[in-house]
């Protein structure tokens, strides 16, 4: 922890710029290319309250920036949550949609398509809500289901999640079996898509996973005990139910915010958390910070290259995150000197 | 009993059926130094826990100071009792300062980071511990004994009065089970920390502690001097062994010498 805190010191500042520049990068790549110092006077315009106006500005702030921004919120609230998850359950194949989150969502996404309904709540699709609805009563099923008495062990957690996707998933699979026309769409919304965003929606998510992430950093010291077991962790003096269970909801509470803007957008929460330990060691307080930004950095990467490397075409952003993503972490796992611990 | 500062009374601990500790009375002196033995199953893992609240009792409690144990906040009862236990599996690639200072974790205030004090106290039990040169390797990377080291050194930055250990040099060798125990008799006629650690090896039990206390079937048979412990007689009946009592020769502890049925 003392290296990691002066690491910390300057890794973070650098993984922001890198973030930022990556950012803006990405507004002015697109189908319409714009100089950077363009987009930077626009979004400076912006931000200073004065928006110059135009069709440059309307292509920058009405249609690529609140993209760019969903992907950082998106890829931060899953990068973190993935690394939650791994610490809390101690488990390296962890990731966000581990406990019922992946197949609540995607179930309650499903019904939505396929329902007769169209509405929008604050920017929102039915579809997303029900997304949200459904990764969040998933894991309220599996975490009461998983309770031993006043306890929630972790294998059981793990296993219950494992069993309840398994039949939501195949729920989901019957009603795709039987409904031919909304196939596509709901294939399309488990590969993950950006697609959707906007600032109406946006206005709600930022807050939303804000205050999640603050919450989690928070809680850094916890999920450093929380590696050495339930009951190292409690003689640590941490009350570990109660943590437990909080933990678990701002993990589920992000990746629920997430997956409702961008679909199941895979392999983001699984491999940012390693990535960051890799380099910066297993220690939360600068795991977690680090997490979100490189998790941003990520999606907002795989984002650009999904609506760039087949114009007109836009891939679903799931595709380019494994494709992309797998390779690197393979590179990185074999770099390593020593043996990866986790 | 001069003043106590760890007391089980008439305690009852159950997993699911059938009681591992029954109606069992354990009291620790302040500065104690007591070993805690008996056969496997005789409840010495679950009396440790017990003893430091990560297990409740059926009936009967735990006093820590005269307060109940239940009724104080486990942050409150980290500052005082830290636990060793036997086997610690640390998955992720600490290094052994970084372990240590998880041992600061009851003193933590939420988004204020490591201070200065945690830092000092974290250096202080390095010291104390021996292991400021093994700082800044991996923990894995480690021998059992400097791990084992390594973990009583994280017990000690929750500055702890009260130090419970669960089989602590079960799996070293002889020298690195001497290394550890000299520490740990260090720590408690230096640091003043009472001890109680529960050990198999019944000769080492013998050598380093001042008292022994012998569990059989969730009871406290005998506490005493590791004179008054371990008889032939009681050795035979609790462990079913047959044994010679001899004394040491260097020191007046008594040593165990094994008669197997064959010879």
């Amino acid at each position: 922890m003392n290296n990691g805190w002066r690491r910390g010191a300057v890794a973070l500042p650098v993984l922001g710029l890198c973030l930022l520049t990556a950012a803006v990068a990405a507004t002015a790549i697109g189908s319409v290319s714009l100089p950077f110092g363009e987009v930077v006077k626009i979004l400076a315009s912006r931000l200073l309250g004065a928006p110059v106006g135009g069709p440059s500005d309307t292509i920058i702030w009405q249609i690529r920036m609140p993209r760019v921004v969903t992907a950082v919120i998106v890829g931060g609230a899953l990068g973190t949550a993935g690394a939650v998850f791994q610490g809390l359950l101690r488990n390296p194949m962890a990731d966000p949609y581990i406990i019922g989150t992946s197949g609540g969502a995607a179930l309650g996404a499903t019904v939505a398509l396929l329902a007769p309904i169209q509405l929008s709540i604050l920017g929102f699709s039915f579809v997303s809500i029900a997304a949200f609805a459904g990764a969040l009563g998933a894991v309220l099923l599996v975490y009461n289901i998983g309770r031993v008495g006043p306890r929630t062990p972790v294998t059981t957690l793990l296993l219950t999640g494992f069993a309840l996707s398994s039949i939501l998933a195949a729920i989901m699979s019957f009603l795709m079996f039987i409904s031919n026309n909304a196939l596509r769409r709901i294939v399309l919304w488990t590969m993950g898509g950006l697609g959707g965003a906007n600032w109406t929606q946006l206005q709600v998510v930022i807050p939303a996973i804000l205050l999640a992430l603050a919450a989690v950093y928070a809680l850094a010291p916890d999920l450093n005990a929380f590696l050495l077991g339930d009951e190292q962790a409690a003689s640590l003096g941490i009350n570990v139910e109660r943590r437990k269970l909080i933990l678990l909801g701002l993990g589920s509470w992000l990746t629920a915010a997430a997956v409702s803007v961008s679909g199941l957008v895979g392999f983001v929460g699984l491999v940012v958390p390693h990535v960051v330990r890799l380099v910066l060691g297993p220690d939360h307080r600068l795991l977690l910070p680090a997490s979100t930004i490189v998790g941003g950095l990520f999606l907002v990467i795989a984002d650009l290259l999904a609506r760039s490397v087949m114009p007109p075409v836009e891939l679903p952003v799931g595709i380019i995150t494994a494709l992309v993503g797998g390779p690197f972490f393979i590179y990185l796992l074999r770099k390593a000197r020593r043996d990866y611990r986790f | 009993m001069r003043n106590p500062v760890l007391t089980a009374a008439h305690v009852d601990f159950s997993y699911y059926n059938g009681l591992v500790l029954k109606d069992l009375s354990l009291s620790l002196a302040g500065g104690s130094m007591t070993g805690l033995i008996g056969p496997n199953g005789s409840g010495k893992t679950t009396l440790i826990k017990v003893l430091c609240g990560l297990l409740r009792p059926k009936r009967g409690q735990v006093l820590l100071h005269g307060q109940e144990l239940a009724r104080l906040p486990r942050k409150e009862i980290a500052r005082k009792i830290a636990w060793v236990p036997q086997d610690l599996v640390v998955p992720f690639d600490f290094t052994a300062y970084e372990m240590v200072m998880l041992g600061r974790t009851p003193y933590v205030q939420h988004l204020r980071g490591i201070t200065a004090r945690d830092r000092a106290a974290v250096e202080q039990v390095l010291a104390l511990t021996d292991t400021e040169s093994l700082a800044h390797r991996p923990f894995s990377e480690l021998s059992g004994g400097e791990q084992q080291r390594v973990i009583i050194a994280m017990a000690l930055a929750q500055e702890p009065q009260i130090l419970l250990l669960d089989e602590p040099v079960v799996h070293l060798d002889v020298n690195h089970q001497i290394e550890v125990l000299q520490l740990i008799r260090r720590l408690n006629s230096e640091a003043e920390v009472t001890v109680l650690a529960t050990m198999h090896d019944l000769n080492l039990a013998s050598l380093y502690f001042d008292r022994l206390t012998l569990l059989n079937r969730g009871q406290v048979v005998v506490s005493g001097t590791p004179n008054e412990v371990l008889s032939e007689d009681l050795i035979r009946r609790v462990f079913r062994a047959e044994v010679q009592v001899q004394q040491h020769p260097l020191q007046a502890k008594p040593q165990l010498v094994l008669l197997p049925p064959s010879a």
